[in-house]
């Protein structure tokens, strides 16, 4: 394998079209140069500072430290389900909901692959375990939130349909379920038109670094593969889990609808 | 609901599993009805029959106690947003509230939630559909199309789309299907609220049969000659959460 290796000064050159951007908002007052600026520091120096953290992982290659590492990956996605809900449930599942079915489905299908597929030496190896992780935890973040979303937005308006339904002496199951098949639906979706345009419409970015870190198409192609199959699995289960949980933590054991659990719409 | 067409399998599959509703909870069931039972045999050796009994029911600011008979409708009458709707809603048990209520005798909290709602039936003023046809809300339609015709609508509405009727068909509709379950206590939201006087009638004595049959009736209304016709006693609900009786 071999590969053409940058340097950061043959960086210099493609980051000025950052600032052509900049000029262009400028010129055309679009007021997003600030904006930009500072994404583009943030891409900058998070980007250089997770080179460090892998450089000194695959350089320990300690359990301990992996683990450290997909747990603040973790931290991060549920934070991330958490801001792109419009309405949040209240007290501990504002975060734990969306925190546990992350771990649950991604760190599954991750130590899945791991045990039975890659057999890396050993098998917690931050090389393969932290990338894949990564991969499947922002799909089955992106499920999980566009999931709780739905069912929560769902619920607050069928309550008629779902009360009416509570009323004449359903299950709170049944009473959920057109709403969380609406939610189930609305996670998997990206994941399904993910796989149905890739290769024609997006080459996908890990496949791509792999040819040009100099594999042979094909054995690029079976990683993605991999990867794709992992994703779906993981969407799947994370969204299963937080949809079916959100909808039991939005219930209770009278089978009470329970609105009051959810707080007060945000801007977002 | 009402986007995907695919949730009409979905209400069918609803409907059937309310059908067998019974057997999903079969050890309580029977426990329910040997409950019933025996204390039909308590109740028919005494004179006046208390089968819906309150105490102490509370829900945010109300706190209510009474007892509902056999066969007596309470009509429920106060100020709009006085907590009517919220009453009957929390002895329906369907939102959070303290107190012990007893349906002939057995404690709520006895039997599970579900099984609890089919015999203390509550009827939205405003019901909602979850399903996009009017059929798929019925556990049996064409048993209810007796009902449905009786109530003035024609026998082929199984079909129609929910979101084509009218507030009047919709609150007709809705009251037809919380009767199929020939519930014993009813607990009527303002049932006659979007109806023409001729609807009105029919309601009304379709439900003074139930009555006659031994149904425990709470019928909230702002019509006060509504509530002298049909109400048997009268409550009126004051602001602070109380009720009192007044006579009819």
């Amino acid at each position: 394998m071999t590969y053409i290796q940058l340097s950061y000064g043959d960086l210099i050159l493609p980051a000025l079209l950052v600032v052509m951007d900049g000029a262009l908002s400028l010129v055309l007052h679009l007021k997003l140069e600030r904006q930009l600026a500072i994404a583009t520091v943030r891409m900058v120096v998070q980007l250089v500072l997770v080179g460090y953290v892998l450089t000194f992982l695959f350089a320990v290659v300690s359990p301990i430290w992996t683990a450290l590492a997909a747990f603040i990956m973790v931290i991060f996605a549920s934070r991330e389900i958490m801001v792109r809900q419009k309405r949040r449930l209240l007290g501990f599942w504002t975060y734990g909901l969306g925190a546990g079915c992350t771990l649950l489905a991604a760190g599954t299908v991750t130590m899945f692959s791991l045990l039975t597929q890659l057999h890396p030496e050993p098998w917690y190896h931050p090389r393969y375990a932290l990338p894949l992780l990564g991969m499947i935890l922002g799909n089955t973040m992106t499920g999980i939130s566009l999931g709780l979303d739905v069912l929560t937005n769902g619920l607050v308006r069928e309550r008629a349909a779902v009360e009416a339904c509570l009323a004449l002496g359903g299950t709170r199951y049944q009473a959920l379920l057109p709403v969380l098949r609406d939610a189930l639906r609305s996670g998997f979706m990206p994941t399904i038109n993910g796989m149905a345009a890739i290769g024609l419409v997006s080459l996908p970015g890990m496949m791509t670094g792999q040819i040009l870190a100099g594999v042979e198409p094909i054995d690029a192609v079976k990683y993605q593969l991999l990867i794709m199959f992992l994703i779906a699995g993981g969407t799947g289960l994370g969204t299963l889990a937080a949809v079916m949980g959100g909808g039991r933590l939005l219930t209770d054991h009278r089978h009470r609808l329970r609105l009051d659990r959810i707080a007060a719409e945000t801007a977002a | 609901m009402r986007s995907h067409p695919e949730n009409r399998g979905l209400a069918s599959a609803w409907t059937e599993h309310a059908s067998d509703g019974e057997t999903a909870h079969p050890r309580a069931d029977k426990l329910v009805s040997r409950q019933l039972h025996r204390k039909a045999a308590l109740v028919s050796e005494r004179s006046s029959p208390v089968m819906l009994t309150v105490s102490a029911l509370t829900r945010l600011h109300i706190s209510v106690s009474f007892e509902l008979n056999d066969g007596e409708c309470i009509a429920l009458q106060g100020p709009s947003g006085v907590g009517k709707t919220l009453l009957l809603r929390a002895i329906a048990d369907l939102d959070p509230n303290a107190g012990a209520i007893k349906l002939d005798g057995a404690l709520r909290e006895a039997v599970p939630a579900p099984l609890w709602r089919k015999q203390v039936t509550y009827v939205a003023a405003e019901p909602g559909w979850w399903a996009d046809t009017v059929q798929a809300h019925f556990t049996d339609w064409n048993d209810a199309i007796p009902l449905v015709a009786r109530l003035g609508l024609p026998p082929n509405c199984g079909t129609w789309q929910i979101q084509r009727l009218s507030t009047g068909e919709k609150q007709r509709l809705g009251l037809a299907r919380a009767l199929m379950l020939q519930s014993r206590v009813l607990l009527l939201d303002e049932p006659t609220s979007a109806l023409d006087a001729t609807s009105t009638t029919i309601v009304e004595s379709i439900i003074a049969e139930r009555i006659s049959s031994g149904t425990g009736v709470i019928w909230s209304t702002h019509d006060s000659s509504q509530a002298q016709r049909v109400g048997s006693r009268l409550f009126v609900m004051s602001s602070g959460g109380h009720i009192e009786e007044h006579q009819l």
